[in-house]
């Protein structure tokens, strides 16, 4: 930045007076704003740069001189050539209207600027602004010359916000009025808000309130399409959390309470990988995401094979006694976490296409992490349906499912469709962890936030269905989102579940029974 | 043993096994005698430093420990006879705790830090008056009521849909898990008006005689022991009658029960709800005693550990249950005294070595053929 700026110097060296620097950078701070704008009203060019020396407290005050200091030099804010420090130089104190006032004057003086790029940036800069009508030319100037239709509209906007508060002029005003109602700003609304409670005129007022109901309206969509966002997106992790359930628990019958743990393991992985990238390959730590993937499902499954080999496999048919097994196993594992990592929680980095969001509305943005979630849960949905039902593994796990011993008398090693079965489900519960790494906090007890919603998400949608797995994941997280919009999240949790024991009334089985005439054991 | 007689029926009926032999009334007494005599005398009369006084913390735990005795006898009832596991009594517990928590507080007076008649954390919260869910709370017989009332009520409701709707083995377990869960939120907030995360705590007195005193403390002790006594006996009671035995059926063939003629429906909901009341009256014990309640009882960990004080002292013994509480968190008070950090992994341990290899729990060990006791006996043939 100092390196930039050293250059602007050196090539706008005299454009900016002596009297104009020193009524910028000293005097009360009405003054100096008016003193500002009225210089970058006239585009003087040195400005930019003295600007951005203010802004990062590089000036200072002598007597005769308003100096900028660069590193180790000393230049004359005037001419830019070096001068001597002198003793009594004084530091220019800016406050935070001032900064504003300097942020806001820096974007102006950017919006003429031949790259669309850099007048997006001064147009996004302004508008965290408030502006008054000193900027008006400045904004009148930016808007005759811009050529980008999208900035053309937002720059008009803002043009009306000025507008719209200070010119006495009826017409203007009302012209103003139906200018605002293209905006979709919360801002906007707010402002029309006080403008209808300080508007004499009834034209303007009516005008007004047509554009508050436009812009009202558009906010309203916003939200909607905001929540059912999150729920998505909430469904979808819960659909990640539950795919692994549904094959431990839907085709094997195996209640495992360490599924969160599994996760929490495969959270863990992604952190080492991360970690790894970190320290031998910082040069495409970005992409440490894709290797984390499957190194969360690897570690995860193996954990998983392990546990079905020593604990879970001498367990079948007694669902109570695995449930408290499986419990034990996820005390065993949070602690070995702890013992390993630490108790707190540990830091796993978004990569860079992974951070920021694409806005599509002014209230709606969608960051790019929840989208890329999204579409991995529904990615491992699509591969765990294709190996379920078309490959050979597939089909022993579901011949093991149906009917234990014809598979085994089929010539199904069912001992090792089980581990592999068993695996799968682990490794997929690994999966969840590595996404959820990179939207929530990683540490020992991230599994147990999960556990209880994703068994209601299979209880709910029955056992043995991927479909309705799917179904359940979606509607429990929409809905859980939806009424959270106005009864506060705790509220909500207990009425979905409140509704799932309500439902399970209707629909013992969930929403997809087994078709069948097995009697019940 | 079998008492047939073929003559006058063709149904051959097993003699109603007595409800305890001479040496089971014995035991029963010793212990009585221990509880309401030796301990009182041993803390209480005895001086501190002799080899034979017991200390206040000693008394404390074992106290403790006793309360959660009763949980267990109470999951044993309802998993261990009937075979149906509950991850909700936590919540009975808690309810019965938070019962008598909410008279304590009102006993506190204006002894609190805000001097005001109301708790000191609705002063905080800036409550001006109590809300109606308190509007009793100064009456202790309203509360003990409510200690009995709340859980009873709520297992009732949620007993009744939810074995008449036939859900039964994991499904149950996870949809009470869901309950307490649901329960645990509702607590937490501070507008439950139930003292948010931290609860109640900081009690001086009940039925006006301080907390703090040492006979006050003896006489909760003593309390909790004879109650624990008489939910055994009451257990005891159950398991030998006709319904008892309905009970067992159900856990082992429930389908065959109903073909038989029966309707599982009532005596499951009637053991049900046994289950939760014994539950609130070990949480209404254990809050003088302990001198806090707050959500965390109701967290899914509180509630799967009184499941396996019950598997590790043993299922569908009426002793195992009160042996595995006192073993598990006897180890429990060890181990977070001396390796902090190994008492999850013993714990764990405990889960899995117990599920796999103990089925009969550490009772087992002494009454079961297969068990180690059993091993050395004399061969009989």
């Amino acid at each position: 930045m100092l390196a930039g700026l050293c250059l602007l110097f050196a090539g706008r060296a005299q454009a900016l007076t002596p009297e104009q620097a020193r009524a910028i950078a000293a005097g009360d701070t009405d003054a100096r704003v008016a003193a500002l704008n009225a210089a970058a009203a006239k585009g003087e060019p040195g400005l930019a740069a003295f600007v951005q020396a203010l802004l990062d407290d590089a000036v200072k005050l002598a007597p005769k001189q308003v100096l900028v200091i660069d590193g180790e030099k000393v230049l004359d804010a005037a001419s830019g050539l070096p001068a001597p420090l002198p003793e009594d130089a004084e530091d220019v104190v800016n406050n935070n209207r001032m900064r504003g006032a300097l942020q806001a004057a820096l974007a102006s003086l950017k919006l003429g600027s031949p790259e669309l790029a850099t007048r997006r940036e001064a147009v996004a800069e302004l508008a965290k602004q408030s502006l008054d009508e000193s900027q008006l030319p400045l904004l009148d100037q930016a808007l005759a010359a811009e050529s980008d239709a999208g900035l053309k509209a937002r720059l008009t906007l803002m043009r009306a916000a000025l507008v719209i508060v200070n010119s006495p002029d009826k017409a203007k005003r009302l012209e103003a009025a139906q200018q605002l109602a293209g905006s979709g700003e919360g801002a906007v609304k707010s402002l029309i808000l006080e403008r209808l409670a300080a508007e004499s005129d009834g034209e303007v007022k009516s005008a007004l309130s047509q554009a508050l109901a436009k812009i009202e309206a558009r906010l309203a969509w916003g939200e909607r399409l905001g929540l059912l966002f999150t729920g998505i997106s909430l469904g979808s992790i819960l659909l990640l959390v539950a795919l692994g359930l549904a094959i431990t628990y839907g085709l094997m019958g195996v209640i495992n309470m360490a599924h969160g743990e599994l996760m929490m393991v495969g959270a863990y992985a992604t952190y080492v990988v991360q970690n790894l990238f970190k320290a031998y390959l910082p040069g495409a730590f970005d992409y440490y995401v894709l290797l984390a993937v499957p190194a969360s499902f690897l570690a995860a499954a193996g954990v998983g094979a392990v546990l079905e080999r020593s604990v879970i496999r001498w367990l079948y048919g007694r669902p109570l006694e695995t449930l408290l097994a499986t419990w034990g196993i996820s005390l065993v594992l949070m602690q070995a976490v702890r013992s390993l990592f630490g108790a707190q929680n540990v830091p796993v980095e978004n990569p860079a296409w992974l951070s920021g969001g694409v806005a599509l509305m002014s209230n709606l943005t969608l960051p790019y992490n929840r989208v890329a979630i999204i579409g991995f849960a529904f990615a491992v949905l699509g591969g765990v349906a294709l190996l379920i039902a078309k490959t050979r593994l597939g089909l022993f796990v579901r011949g093991v499912t149906q009917n234990r011993r014809m598979a085994a008398c089929m010539g199904v090693n069912t001992a090792r469709i089980d581990t592999y079965a068993f695996a799968l489900g682990a490794g997929i519960a690994g999966l969840a962890g590595c996404a959820l790494s990179q939207v929530g906090n990683v540490g020992p007890d991230l599994g147990q936030s999960y556990i209880v919603d994703s068994f209601m998400v299979v209880v709910l949608g029955g056992v043995g269905q991927l479909a309705g797995t799917v179904i359940a994941a979606l509607g429990l997280g929409v809905l859980n989102k939806l009424l959270e919009g106005f009864a506060g999240a705790v509220l909500a949790k207990i009425m979905v579940l409140v509704f799932i024991v309500v439902f399970i009334q209707k629909r013992p089985q969930g929403l997809f029974a087994m078709k069948g005439r097995s009697a019940e054991a | 043993m079998m008492n047939a007689s073929p003559s006058t029926s063709s149904v051959l009926l097993p003699q109603a096994p007595r409800l305890l032999t001479g040496k089971g009334w014995a035991a029963v007494l010793a212990a009585a005698i221990t509880v309401a005599l030796l301990v009182p005398l041993l803390n209480l009369v005895v001086p501190a430093g002799h080899a034979l006084h017991l200390s206040d913390y000693a008394v404390g735990l074992i106290g403790k420990i006793m309360c959660y005795a009763i949980c267990a006898l109470a999951m044993d009832l309802i998993w261990g006879y009937t075979g149906i596991l509950s991850l909700g009594h936590g919540l009975f517990f808690a309810l019965g705790g938070y019962a008598m928590g909410m008279y304590l507080m009102r006993q506190i007076g204006r002894d609190g830090n805000y001097q005001s008649e109301l708790p000191d954390f609705m002063v905080f919260l800036d409550w001006k008056a109590l809300p109606w869910h308190w509007s009793f709370s100064d009456s202790f017989a309203f509360q003990m009521l409510m200690v009995l009332a709340v859980p009873g009520l709520l297992a009732f409701v949620f007993g009744f849909f939810a074995f008449r709707s036939r859900i039964k083995g994991v499904y149950f377990s996870i949809i009470t898990q869901a309950l307490t869960f649901a329960a645990m939120l509702l607590f937490f907030r501070n507008e439950t008006g139930f003292g948010g995360n931290n609860g109640f705590t900081d009690f001086k007195r009940i039925l006006g005689v301080p907390l703090a005193q040492p006979s006050t403390r003896m006489v909760l002790f003593v309390v909790t022991g004879l109650t624990l006594i008489g939910f055994f006996l009451l257990g005891r009671l159950i398991v030998t009658s006709k319904f008892g035995r309905v009970l067992q059926a159900i856990r082992d063939a429930e389908s065959r029960v109903m073909f038989t003629g029966y309707d599982p429906l009532a005596f499951k909901l009637a053991i049900w709800v046994l289950s939760a009341l014994m539950c609130g009256v070990a949480g209404a014990l254990y809050v003088p005693q302990v001198g806090i309640i707050n959500p965390g009882e109701m967290s899914a960990a509180a509630s799967i550990e009184i499941a396996i004080w019950t598997a590790v002292g043993g299922r569908a013994t009426l002793i195992g249950p009160i042996v595995g509480a006192f073993f598990v968190n006897g180890a429990k008070s060890w181990f977070t005294q001396a390796f902090p950090e190994f008492w999850l992994y013993f714990l764990g341990a405990l889960f899995i070595a117990v599920t796999l290899w103990l089925p009969n729990g550490l009772v087992g060990l002494f009454t079961r053929p297969g068990g180690i006791v059993g091993l050395f006996r004399k061969s009989k043939t």
